[in-house]
């Protein structure tokens, strides 16, 4: 399970992705994903927002995941 | 509508926008050009930095390309990003449309940059001479 980082969210956790294949319990929804995001790395939570994508599409926070799926983290959009 | 022309590029032509955009059953074309300025804040801007998740960020200018084209009647739709490196002055966005009635050019030409700046996931980095700031990263 592979979380692509961009923006400020790379620089918080000094990676462009994050590998959870390894841990004992993955988060099985965006929900818990962005639990884990938000202990693991607090300067997230300090953030005035914090979406998730996944394969390509915002999700919302009840959005399963899948070991599969192409999960990204999105910080505040700044483009234009 | 005729196919949108939906790009993320690393440098950005403004001359090309009115060719892609005329068109013979339009009565206007409407163009928004986001140059860099160089002060936010007082600050001296040296440039910008824009980082892009590139998939995603072309469905979601397509999305919006579809969403404008069912709210106003549209001939042609261009939604064109840079990403990299950008010094002041020069072109970061190019978003333009042309229709055959010059109101719902201006409308749809605002929508279009609008809503680009709420869903598409580009970022951008100001890079002042002693710090750099990710825009509207914090409240």
């Amino acid at each position: 399970m592979e979380v692509l980082l961009f923006g400020i969210a790379k620089d918080i956790t000094g990676k462009s992705s994050l590998d959870l294949s390894a841990l004992k319990e993955k988060p099985n929804s965006v929900s818990e994903l962005m639990h884990f995001m938000n202990s693991s790395y607090p300067e997230l939570s300090k953030l005035s927002s914090l979406a998730v994508a996944v394969n390509g599409e915002y999700a919302t926070i009840d959005v399963p995941l899948q070991s599969n799926d192409e999960i990204a983290i999105i910080p505040p959009v700044s483009g234009g | 509508m005729q196919k949108p022309i939906i790009e993320i590029v690393d440098k950005i032509d403004t001359a090309v926008v009115y060719d892609e955009l005329s068109d013979a059953a339009s009565g206007g074309i409407c163009v928004f050009v986001g140059t860099v300025r160089d002060f936010t804040n007082k600050e001296a801007v040296v440039s910008l930095e824009f980082e892009s998740y590139k998939t995603m960020a072309l469905s979601e200018m397509r999305k919006i390309a579809d969403q404008a084209s069912s709210k106003w009647p549209l001939n042609k739709v261009v939604i064109r990003h840079a990403v990299g490196l950008k010094k002041v002055q020069e072109a970061v966005v190019v978003v333009g449309v042309s229709a055959a009635h010059r109101t719902e050019c201006f409308e749809a030409c605002k929508f279009l940059i609008d809503t680009l700046k709420e869903t598409v996931p580009i970022w951008k980095k100001e890079v002042f001479k002693n710090k750099t700031v990710w825009v509207s990263a914090h409240p």
